[in-house]
């Protein structure tokens, strides 16, 4: 075994630092101290995000290796460490900079919540277990192995369902949490057979080696159809999304966030990185059951949002929508699918974040979370109204904002590969989702209410999130660099 | 090993899997949903196990991963218990038909 590898894991050990030095703090920290718990894993965590961001090449360059420098971005960029257990490639450091990111935001919306008195004894264990499951997404990312992959896809969901029960005294968070941890497992049940009968027909559970030895027989197109739909589960992909909305509405809104968005990006990343490495002599079968579940995605999520008056379940069900669009990316296969994916996941997380944001102040200050409830709050409360906006119309894909050119890039990648009729359906999709989504805008600018929620000023970090999303769903359109640099990386990927 | 062929444990550990799916989609109570799961992980340990053993004699990964599933399944209950006792805890009872304040 070669110690030297551990150099190359820069992004999962720098986070086990943090997590280690968070975990010390939490235990033997005083109670006074325990006050600036917030700030202080927030600060760690965004230097753990500058590390992540500071791209793998520089630190390759830094600790030296001429063989892996010698590969330049776009020719072979998967590097294999530990003989293939796990491997290094650029655009896994880029997805995994982004969930960081992400982690980031959620951590600065989530102090008001766990400033409360039931859950303040409990602060320091949700961040600790949330740092554990990003922590897992990059075990899931960075895979070269099936044990590893399945390792690293545990770690990212079982915490959740702690998460998604923290509020231990409210019935529901617990039922949402009964309901995540049944499905779950038995979620990864299917994927473990599937990946049993994988490794009886090719006799190996390496990335790399399988493919040679998939050759479509029935056996294993059948273990193929049992791994998606164990990943169709935590994607929440139709006909396997049930549990979404009752998770998504009992579950603490930042838990709520983080699941919609960091969990999704980081399966869906994960789903097409295998499609393509490992079942790349199935592209036919996979395409054509991605083809039908796309379509049902897409359009049962958006009729059932329709009639959503709860916010969280009416966002559940977008989310679901929203998976569907991140499949028009994975169906092409491409290089032009890969680069739209990362960045679709990019673009939608700030703008279903800056959503969340809005809904977990509102939620706090008032207890109120239907659609009805919001009537008039541009008189009370004009700024939130503004981001709220901002981000329904990223999410509805309406011009300016990132929504619109994130959506247009997964419909260029399918359309390149001929996928007219599924673009089609997606589009019509999108207007009946921008019906939805503008009934929460009308209902706050134009609806009049005597009794609107009362005005507020919300805590310091909480606005500076807001800002931060609402700065990256104005700005990741406008600046097409930052598609650029993802495209550079994913090509050859 | 004479007469007993893979076939055998594999139609063994079909049959528990899909007894496993079974009881998943139709049981009643979460402790009994929870053992139907735990029959589907059991029966893909014996899967890797079998195919090992059978198939590829010479190497251990089948049987490592088995250790791994059976880990990790061990958390997946643990976690899923200690969720049960809450909803008991707060409803005294955990029948699926209690669980009823999140739906459409």
């Amino acid at each position: 075994m070669d110690y030297s590898h551990f150099i190359y894991l820069k992004e999962e050990l720098s986070l086990i630092a943090v997590i280690v030095i968070l975990f010390l703090y939490d235990i033997f920290g005083s109670r006074k101290s325990l006050n600036y718990f917030q700030p202080v894993a927030c600060l760690l965590v965004g230097i753990h995000v500058l590390l992540t961001c500071c791209p793998a090449r520089a630190t390759l360059a830094i600790f030296g290796d001429a063989a892996i420098i010698d590969q330049a971005p776009g020719t072979a960029s998967a590097y294999p460490l530990y003989s293939g257990m796990y491997n290094l490639y650029p655009l896994g450091s880029i997805i995994k900079s982004i969930l960081a990111t992400g982690t980031l935001l959620i951590f600065l919306q989530a102090r008001g919540w766990l400033e409360e008195k039931q859950t303040v004894i409990r602060r320091g264990e949700f961040y600790l277990i949330t740092l554990f499951t990003l922590l897992g997404m990059y075990f899931m990312i960075a895979a070269g192995n099936f044990l590893l992959f399945y390792l690293g896809l545990e770690l990212a969901s079982i915490p959740v369902a702690t998460l998604v029960a923290f509020d231990k005294f409210r019935h529901r968070s617990a039922e949402a949490g009964a309901k995540y941890i049944l499905t779950a497992i038995f979620a990864s049940g299917l994927s473990l057979y599937g990946i049993s009968l994988i490794y009886g027909t090719t006799g190996t559970l390496y990335f790399a080696d399988i493919p040679a030895a998939v050759t479509g027989a029935p056996l294993q197109v059948m273990a193929f159809v049992f791994f998606f739909a164990g990943l169709a589960f935590k994607l929440s992909l139709v006909p396997f999304h049930q549990w979404t909305p009752d998770v998504y509405e009992g579950a603490p809104t930042s838990v709520t966030a983080y699941l919609s968005v960091i969990s999704k990006g980081a399966a869906a990343f994960a789903l097409m990185a295998i499609l393509c490495k490992v079942f790349g002599n199935l592209v036919e079968q996979w395409q054509a059951i991605l083809f039908w579940t796309t379509i049902a995605t897409i359009t049962v999520a958006n009729l059932f949002a329709l009639r959503q008056q709860n916010l969280k379940r009416f966002f559940a069900y977008s989310s679901i929508s929203q998976a569907g669009y991140i499949m028009l990316g994975v169906i092409s296969g491409s290089a032009l699918g890969m680069t739209s994916l990362v960045y679709y996941i990019l673009v939608y997380m700030f703008s279903n974040l800056a959503a969340f944001g809005v809904i977990t102040i509102i939620e706090r200050r008032s207890g109120k979370e239907t659609i009805d409830d919001y009537n008039g709050l541009y008189s009370t409360n004009p700024r939130l109204s503004v981001v709220m906006m901002i981000a329904l119309f990223s999410l509805a894909g309406i011009p300016p904002f990132a929504g619109f050119f994130s959506k247009f890039f997964v419909f260029a990648a399918a359309v390149e590969q001929g996928y007219y009729w599924l673009v089609f359906i997606a589009l019509i999709n999108t207007v009946i989702a921008l019906y939805y989504y503008l009934r929460v805008v009308k209902a706050m600018f134009i609806n009049k209410n005597e009794t609107a929620i009362a005005g507020f000023r919300s805590d310091g970090y909480t606005r500076l999130g807001l800002i931060a999303c609402s700065a990256g769903i104005l700005l990741l359109g406008v600046l097409s660099i930052v598609h650029g640099e993802i495209h550079h990386y994913s090509t050859g990927w | 090993m004479e007469g007993l062929h893979l076939e055998y444990y594999l139609v063994a550990s079909a049959v528990m899997f899909f007894a496993g799916v079974y009881g998943f989609l139709t049981r009643r109570n979460l402790l009994t949903i929870l053992i139907s799961i735990e029959l589907i992980l059991n029966s893909v340990d014996i899967n890797f196990a079998l195919f090992n053993r059978f198939l590829f004699p010479g190497q251990l990964e089948g049987f490592f991963f088995t250790l791994f599933a059976i880990g990790v399944s061990a958390c997946e209950t643990a976690v899923a218990i200690a969720i049960i006792i809450n909803i008991y805890r707060n409803i005294r009872n955990i029948q699926v038909k209690n669980l009823d304040q999140l739906k459409d």
